[in-house]
């Protein structure tokens, strides 16, 4: 009677096996690595060419096909793409795999992450030729060696102007005012522990308040009724007065670039107003992942990352500026989606040694 | 128990099969969740336990003390069990009308029912908060925010279990006792209290306890709903991890989180076997009938929860209908491109049919392995260690359900990370995982009906001169038949809605529908906000209609056995 059972068992090995290939088999690797991987050594005019890379990278990853592909006529190198997360997790998860790495290079590191980043050492240095302008984005010390800046955006408290001329009011216009009376249950946020853009927004009050004034300053904003939601997405398409749900409330976090897509169709200046004095800038990084199977061609990406091609299409595919400062910008950016010249800064290493603390005082002040 | 079935239990066992030939067989079950759970999971236990290879158990001590961890923990608990239990108080009676009764438009109902258990959570809960906001139809009940506002969302995601679960056992439930115990003079209710509810215990706890377990580790439903106030265990194991890459203090919730969950299924295990005979089961058309007047309060119950599970829904349907404030078809047209500023890498029709494809593997490894584990948890085993074994086995496949998807995905970068199982950029891993979600959904489905056959039907055949695999597909094959459709159907809906373990494991250039969705909300411009919309309505459309289909062919097939 075993013997049935076992050829049962067999078949549904091989069941399994089948359904294995339907899905792994036909997405392959996306590439023909194995080929030009060994055969790239000598056959292609860059010096760090051939074979494959992966790039792990956070979900807002966004790339043309056509973009990848120049590059891969370039150096005969294929970027396989591994996303998921946020900014956080993508390091957090780089930490963790640290022994067996996943990937060449990195791509999404921000400068919230960046120190835990470069304290782990999760990553090899490389100085990389930056185009113009990058210059204003390096870090300091070791961090500064390990990690190359692509882009940036800031994060910004936008109001509903629509909403304001409507109702014959004028819009808040810095922190200070959010907490004042005529502001009062106007304003919604994500948290900062659920929620990247909420974290930026967190580290923005501690960057003007101080160490000793950020917990009073939230306090003040839970009582003139602050809203918070787990996510950028339900704050702006529900809550917010001037999105997608038409919500009740005309203050949101938001980012500096989301006035450009509240222009109404058929002309008319944008509806929405980043205030520009409430910002918190992000500045997302590059970098070749220690242990890289293929790190010249890690090098080769970031160097790519920093060209032309790539850092103009940077508003278009992950809506954030290009490091470049000669690269060109779309014409709504340069209408409605400017950077501040002011951002509010707290340093990485200052980030990086607080994280877990201030998180977790905030989530006191703001749950209690 | 009556006396027939007490006597049929001291027959039973003696030719059932539990001999090597079922322990190879259990082999390969038990294998898949060693490589693709135990591993991971046992991974990220010893990481944040014995992070320098001496175990260091003092995190218990500090974690455990913390008045926000105990806080936590109260709260998954209270929240999980209110959760199962208004999803079974009202479950039960929608599976009684839509499952015993025969009235127009049972079909579209029974499919409507299932919709929100397919629909991605980020929709569902701005579906939900835009009902329930400040400016919303609803927003004067001030629920936004609150406690009940996420049992409300837990319970609209968890009800078709129990409808499900629980109909698929009533459907084929032999109704001669009933109507002889009614014909002695008992009342309805007394036939529903003694014959009925007693003879659906077993598929009833069975959906209990795994709604239990997807409420106890809900993720994005709390978050959506009531933010970091009501933190669960699991949102918490979440943050420790995946931000604050504390795995010591993860550790310890995830090894609380084993504990109760544990627990829970020793419970079910014990009240299980008590409520467990043989019963006699009948084809489905049979027992359905027209509504009589005693059925009133079954049909509104029914109607309340249809109404429930459309009010998210159609507020979807017309915001999907919706651009510029205008009527539109805009947003369907628009799923044939990768949105607005090319917020997509793949049109969402391509991301439709990567996860059809991804869901038919899934559906056929969670076939397999459920259909393996069910006939072995199903057999009645007389030596006690054969028996203890077999609780072990049941309980070890239901674990994935109760455990942090972030630990399980996290343990797969730490130790899926050597050839041959280097498989952390495979996408087999995404069939897998989806799997192992539906695995325990399957089983229950299953292993209540193949335990009700009785044994003796089993010992007939052989003696008769079947071999034991010929009185499977004699005796249990035809019993099965129909529930291992509405296991198949379930694992499918349950493979297209996956999210969270989908997103973790996706390759982005083979996204799913959830995924795609999920992307497009999170971008900015209201083009894409419409086409997530749209595209959220075309994955709960195609999931009601495949499992629509597998219905059919249920009824088709009845009529051959």
């Amino acid at each position: 009677m075993s013997k049935h059972l076992v050829a049962t068992a067999a078949a549904l090995t091989t069941t399994l096996a089948v359904a294995a290939c339907s899905v792994g088999g036909g997405s392959g690797d996306g590439s023909s690595s194995a080929s030009t991987g060994a055969a790239s050594e000598s056959g292609s005019a860059s010096p760090t060419t051939g074979g494959e890379i992966a790039l792990v990278t956070h979900d807002s990853w966004n790339a043309d096909k056509e973009l990848l592909a120049a590059f891969t006529k370039q150096t005969g190198v294929t970027v396989k793409v591994a996303a998921s997360g946020d900014a956080g997790e993508v390091t957090n998860k780089l930490v963790l795999a640290k022994d067996a790495p996943t990937g060449d290079v990195v791509f999404g590191i921000d400068n919230t992450f960046a120190s835990r980043a470069a304290e782990a050492g999760i990553l090899e240095p490389y100085a990389a030729r930056l185009p113009q302008g990058a210059d204003a984005h390096v870090l300091d010390g070791e961090a500064g060696k390990v990690l190359t800046p692509i882009d940036y955006g800031d994060v910004c408290v936008n109001v509903d102007k629509a909403w304001f001329a409507a109702k014959n009011k004028t819009a808040p216009t810095t922190l200070n005012d959010l907490v004042k009376p005529e502001y009062k249950d106007l304003f919604v946020t994500p948290g900062a522990a659920t929620s990247s853009p909420g974290m930026a927004f967190l580290l923005a009050t501690i960057g003007n308040y101080g160490e000793d004034g950020w917990e009073d300053y939230w306090h003040s904003l839970k009582s003139n009724g602050v809203k918070l939601t787990s996510g950028w997405t339900d704050a702006y398409s529900v809550d917010f007065s001037g999105g997608e749900g038409k919500g009740p409330r005309p203050i949101v976090l938001s980012y500096s670039t989301s006035p450009a897509f509240t222009v109404p169709e058929g002309g008319g200046g944008s509806t929405t107003e980043a205030l520009l004095d409430t910002c918190f800038r992000q500045v997302e990084y590059a970098g070749v992942i220690k242990g890289a199977k293929n790190p010249s061609g890690a090098k080769a990406f970031i160097d790519f990352m920093l060209g032309k091609d790539f850092q103009a299409a940077l508003p278009d595919s992950m809506y954030m500026y290009p490091v470049d400062s000669s690269a060109k910008l779309p014409a709504e950016w340069t209408k409605w989606a400017k950077t501040s010249p002011k951002p509010i800064e707290v340093s990485p290493e200052d980030i990086a040694k607080n994280r877990t603390t201030w998180l977790k005082q905030w989530a006191d002040v703001t749950s209690g | 128990m009556s006396v027939a079935a007490r006597g049929a239990r001291v027959r039973r066992g003696a030719l059932s099969g539990t001999g090597p030939g079922l322990v190879l067989l259990a082999l390969l079950p038990l294998a898949f969740l060693a490589v693709f759970f135990l591993l991971p999971v046992g991974g990220m236990l010893l990481r944040g336990l014995a992070p320098d290879g001496a175990l260091d158990l003092s995190g218990f001590a500090e974690g455990l003390s913390g008045r926000r961890i105990q806080r936590v923990i109260g709260l998954t608990l209270a929240q999980a069990l209110i959760a199962s239990a208004i999803s079974v108080l009202l479950g039960v009676p929608v599976a009684y009308a839509l499952y015993r009764l025969r009235f127009p438009g049972r079909g579209l109902l029974r499919a409507m029912v299932v919709m929100p258990f397919v629909m991605p959570t980020v929709v569902v809960g701005v579906a939900f908060r835009t009902l329930l906001s400040e400016g919303g139809p609803l927003g004067s009940l001030g629920l936004d925010g609150t406690w009940a506002a996420i049992i409300a969302g837990l319970v609209f995601f968890n009800i078709s279990v129990v409808v499900r679960t629980v109909g698929a056992a009533w459907e084929g439930l032999d109704t001669r006792a009933e109507e002889s115990a009614a014909s002695l003079g008992a009342t309805p209710l007394e036939v529903l209290r003694t014959i009925t509810l007693p003879s659906l215990l077993p598929a009833i706890l069975s959906a209990a306890s795994v709604v239990f377990l997807f409420c106890a580790t809900a993720f994005g439903v709390v978050l959506t709903m009531g933010g970091l106030k009501y933190g669960t265990v699991e949102t918490e194991i979440y943050l420790q991890t995946a931000h604050f890459l504390d795995l010591r203090t993860a550790a310890v919730l995830s090894v609380v989180q084993l504990i109760v969950v544990l627990a829970l299924l020793a419970l079910v295990a014990r009240l299980r076997a008590r409520s467990e005979h043989p019963q006699r089961r009948i084809g489905a058309s049979a027992a359905a009938r027209r509504p009589r007047r005693g059925d009133w309060p079954a049909l509104a119950v029914t109607a309340a929860v249809a109404a429930y599970v459309l009010a998210p829904v159609s507020s979807l349907v017309i915001r999907s209908l919706h651009r510029d404030g205008r009527w539109t078809l805009a947003n369907y047209r628009a799923l044939g491109t990768t949105g607005d500023g090319n917020a997509l890498l793949v049109p969402v029709w391509e991301a439709l049919r990567n996860s059809f494809a991804i869901a038919v593997d899934a559906t056929l490894i969670a076939l397999v392995l459920g259909l393996v584990v069910a006939i072995i948890v199903s057999r009645h085993p007389r030596a006690p260690l054969a028996r203890r074994g077999q609780a072990f086995f049941d309980s070890a496949f239901m674990l994935p359900l109760g455990v942090s998807a972030v630990t399980v995905g996290f343990g797969f970068l730490i130790t899926l990370n050597h050839p041959p199982l280097d498989l952390r950029s495979s996408s087999i891993l995404v069939p897998i995982a989806q799997a192992t979600v539906a695995l325990p959904l399957v089983v229950r489905t299953l292993a209540p009906v193949l335990r009700s056959i009785d044994d003796r039907l089993r010992q007939a055949a052989m003696v008769l001169g079947a071999s034991p695999w010929r009185a499977l597909l004699t005796v249990d094959l035809p019993t099965v038949w129909r529930p291992l459709l509405a296991a198949a159907g379930f694992a499918m809906a349950v493979s297209l809605g996956e999210f969270g373990a989908t997103a973790f494991l996706a390759r982005p250039d083979m996204p799913t529908l959830p995924v795609v969705v999920f992307r497009l909300i999170g971008r900015p411009g209201g083009d894409n906000f419409g086409m997530a919309m749209a595209a959220s309505v075309v994955l709960t459309v195609v999931t009601v209609a495949i499992m629509g289909l597998v219905e059919r062919l249920r009824i088709s097939a009845v009529g051959t056995f």
